[in-house]
């Protein structure tokens, strides 16, 4: 059955500063991601996660050492929570062999294996399998280990996403399903796709235990997540946990949004940041936040000249790493 | 003769079937309000409604399946993948499904589907986004397979597409939607299995498909500098396949070279060369050349994927070597 989670105890405020900080630095990333894109410099295809960054860093935050990720075209924030370094990150878009892929993947393939990122995937439900068999190895060898699938409201209407939920369940491994309700697939909204309001209920379809929570808001976000992956590793099984959230921006770099009207963006926006939420209940101090604007934006600018200055693969390197 | 793009051609088709014949409709990720991932179906929402421009889940399996079932009952349905590398999740029914409902109910059922679909390299997507997979589906009896070069060609053909009683896999090349061409003031169908030369020459035929029917066009203006005629052949339709006129053009150049973006291996290239030499071996005066992406995924950084994929100067390479001037 779904339940409303709410906040069970408060995190201390330095802890959420860090929260804080660390959400501030995704979003003057992707920020500078968008702007690097305008100017022409970065090639591919770029989605970022400007509104859902509570979601990538209250998970990331409650996840174990050794624990496993998997996330989407999305993937930006997910693997900065992870630990991945924004140098790591911004050469990867470059294309540099410093890149946390090596230049091979790009943004829609995020790949950072020794701090647990097992790979984004430009393919929509691409990489809810191999969550289900990673958990499945982590539970065959008793290790306590959890691995967790990010995916979207639109992934659910696939079919590795029912196949994965219902093997997931039989076979009672721990992961940990973090569905990012964002309520639009690319320019398609719930209306369109979906013949149910509650996604929550596909879970349910399934057996497995779930949750619904808030996703603009980190602590609420950081509670649920760790609860869901006490009870994965644990060993009660697998948890979905249905997160609410928006994407303030374009499905991708350039979208022009023709599919929802301004005003809808416009008031997101105004009450439904999630950095704004967190600053406005930590009551931060001017002085405090313009010292961690100033401390963010050094390390964003500091990850593109890190970038700039990587070493561009040879040609034919492309033909490395085709087999192992 | 007014000039189009291959975009608009590909709407055109589809729009004027739809106009014609209530049976036809189509339906696809983003194709309503958005107008499609590539533009192709932009305004057909406000022209046709919501019934007939079907905005669908993330779900290729279903839709395709969808699209046969309505087919089987009396539709022409047209569905949008909107990646080629989606149609990987569509497999099971384009191949198990669609290509064999015919045959196995000995001939009483018959799948008039269209589905449209998109790739191609050259803007960095990476592996998942820009794959070339014609050769998958040309290997599979029931299929048709269609691969456009020209608007012309596209809207032609993707009208034949649409009013062919059996399932049709169409390939759009991405990097094609902006190339302007004449089309003929009405829809001419063309028929499957014809081939178009593109440009006639005397010392070697180029068999080229999609992007790389212009990369070869290039090549062989640089060729005709170096004094080596050129004949360029697109056949359009990669299944059924033109083999007469393969082998007319080899026969009169004694020299053959197959160009496509896809990886040479076991791409459709390989076919070509198997028939020219089964068709053709005592007119060959040299191995037939094959020209294609490098065996590898299709990496990220600009500088792997532009040495992975072909361009003109690999066909140009392929010419000369063919024509013993490297
Ligand atoms: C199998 C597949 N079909 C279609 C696409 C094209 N596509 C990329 S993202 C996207 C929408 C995804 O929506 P959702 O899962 O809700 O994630 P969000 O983009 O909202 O983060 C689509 C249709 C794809 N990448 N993979």
């Amino acid at each position: 059955m779904a339940t409303a989670e709410k906040k069970s105890h408060a995190l201390a405020p330095d802890t959420l500063k860090d929260f804080l900080r660390e959400m501030l630095l995704i979003r003057r990333f992707e920020e500078m991601v968008e702007e690097r894109f305008r100017a022409g410099e970065l090639p591919g295809f770029l989605h970022v996660a400007i509104g859902q960054e509570a979601v990538a860093v209250g998970v990331c935050r409650a996840l174990d050492d050794g624990d496993v990720i998997a996330s989407t075209h999305r993937a930006h924030g997910h693997t900065l929570a992870k630990g991945t370094h924004p140098n790591e990150l911004m050469a990867e878009l470059y294309g540099k062999i410093e890149g946390c892929s090596h230049g091979y993947g790009g943004s829609m393939h995020l790949y950072d294996v020794e701090r647990g990122n097992l790979g984004a995937n430009a393919v929509v439900g691409g990489g809810l399998p191999a969550i289900v068999g990673s958990a499945l190895a982590f539970k065959l060898r008793s290790e306590p280990r959890v691995a967790v699938a990010f995916f979207g409201d639109g992934a659910t209407n696939i079919g590795t996403f029912h196949e994965s939920m219902n093997l997931a369940q039989l076979w009672g491994v721990p992961a940990v399903f973090v569905l990012e309700n964002n309520h639009y697939a690319e320019s398609t909204p719930a209306k369109q796709q979906l013949p149910i309001d509650d996604l929550t209920k596909r879970a349910d379809a399934y057996g497995m235990h779930a949750m619904k929570i808030d996703g603009q808001d980190v602590e609420v976000v950081y509670h649920a997540a760790k609860k869901a992956l006490k009870h994965a590793r644990d060993g009660k099984g697998p948890v979905f946990l249905h997160v609410e959230t928006y994407r303030l921006t374009g499905h991708y770099i350039g979208d022009p949004q023709v599919y929802r009207p301004k005003e809808e963006v416009r008031e997101l926006r105004r009450t439904q940041d999630p950095v704004e939420k967190l600053r406005s209940a930590l009551e931060l101090p001017d002085g405090e936040w313009e010292a961690m604007e100033r401390e963010v934006a050094e390390i964003v600018e500091g990850s593109v000249e890190f970038a700039k200055a990587g070493t561009d693969p040879k040609p034919e390197d492309a033909l490395k790493n085709i087999y192992a | 003769m007014p000039e189009t793009t291959y975009r608009e051609a590909v709407r055109d088709a589809m729009s004027e079937a739809m106009r014609r014949d209530e049976s036809v409709f189509i339906m696809g990720e983003d194709i309503a309000e958005m107008g499609g991932s590539m533009g192709v179906t932009q305004g057909m929402l406000d022209e046709f409604g919501p019934d007939r421009v079907r905005n669908t889940p993330i779900s290729e399996m279903a839709i395709v399946g969808a699209g046969i079932g309505a087919a089987m009952a009396g539709m022409r349905p047209i569905v949008e993948i909107m990646y080629q590398d989606f149609t990987t999740l569509a497999m099971e029914q384009i191949v198990n499904q669609a290509a064999k409902h015919r045959y196995m109910s000995g001939g009483q059922l018959k799948v008039p589907l269209t589905i449209r679909t998109q790739g191609g390299a050259g803007w960095s997507p990476g592996a998942q986004h820009a794959q070339q997979l014609e050769a998958w589906f040309v290997h599979v009896p029931g299929l048709k397979v269609a691969f456009p070069s020209t608007p012309e060609d596209v809207r032609n053909l993707l009208y034949a597409s649409i009013y062919d009683d059996n399932p049709v896999i169409f390939f759009e090349h991405r990097t094609l939607y902006g190339l302007k061409g004449d089309v003929p003031e009405e829809i001419e169908p063309v028929e499957f299995g014809k081939a178009r030369i593109h440009r006639e020459g005397e010392d070697v035929t180029v068999v080229a498909t999609g992007r790389l029917v212009h990369e070869a066009l290039a090549a062989a203006e640089e060729a005709e500098g170096e004094g080596i005629s050129v004949e360029v052949l697109d056949p359009r339709t990669l299944l059924p396949l033109d083999e007469d006129a393969i082998v007319a053009s080899v026969e009169k150049t004694n020299r053959c070279v197959v160009a496509h973006e896809a990886v040479v291996r076991m791409g459709f290239g390989a076919e070509v060369a198997a028939i020219v030499q089964e068709r053709a071996f005592d007119y060959l005066d040299a191995p037939v050349g094959r020209v294609g992406a490098k065996f590898s995924p299709l990496p990220f950084a600009p500088i792997m994927e532009e040495y992975v994929v072909p361009h003109a100067r690999d066909v140009l390479a392929a010419i000369k070597k063919t024509v013993g001037k490297n």
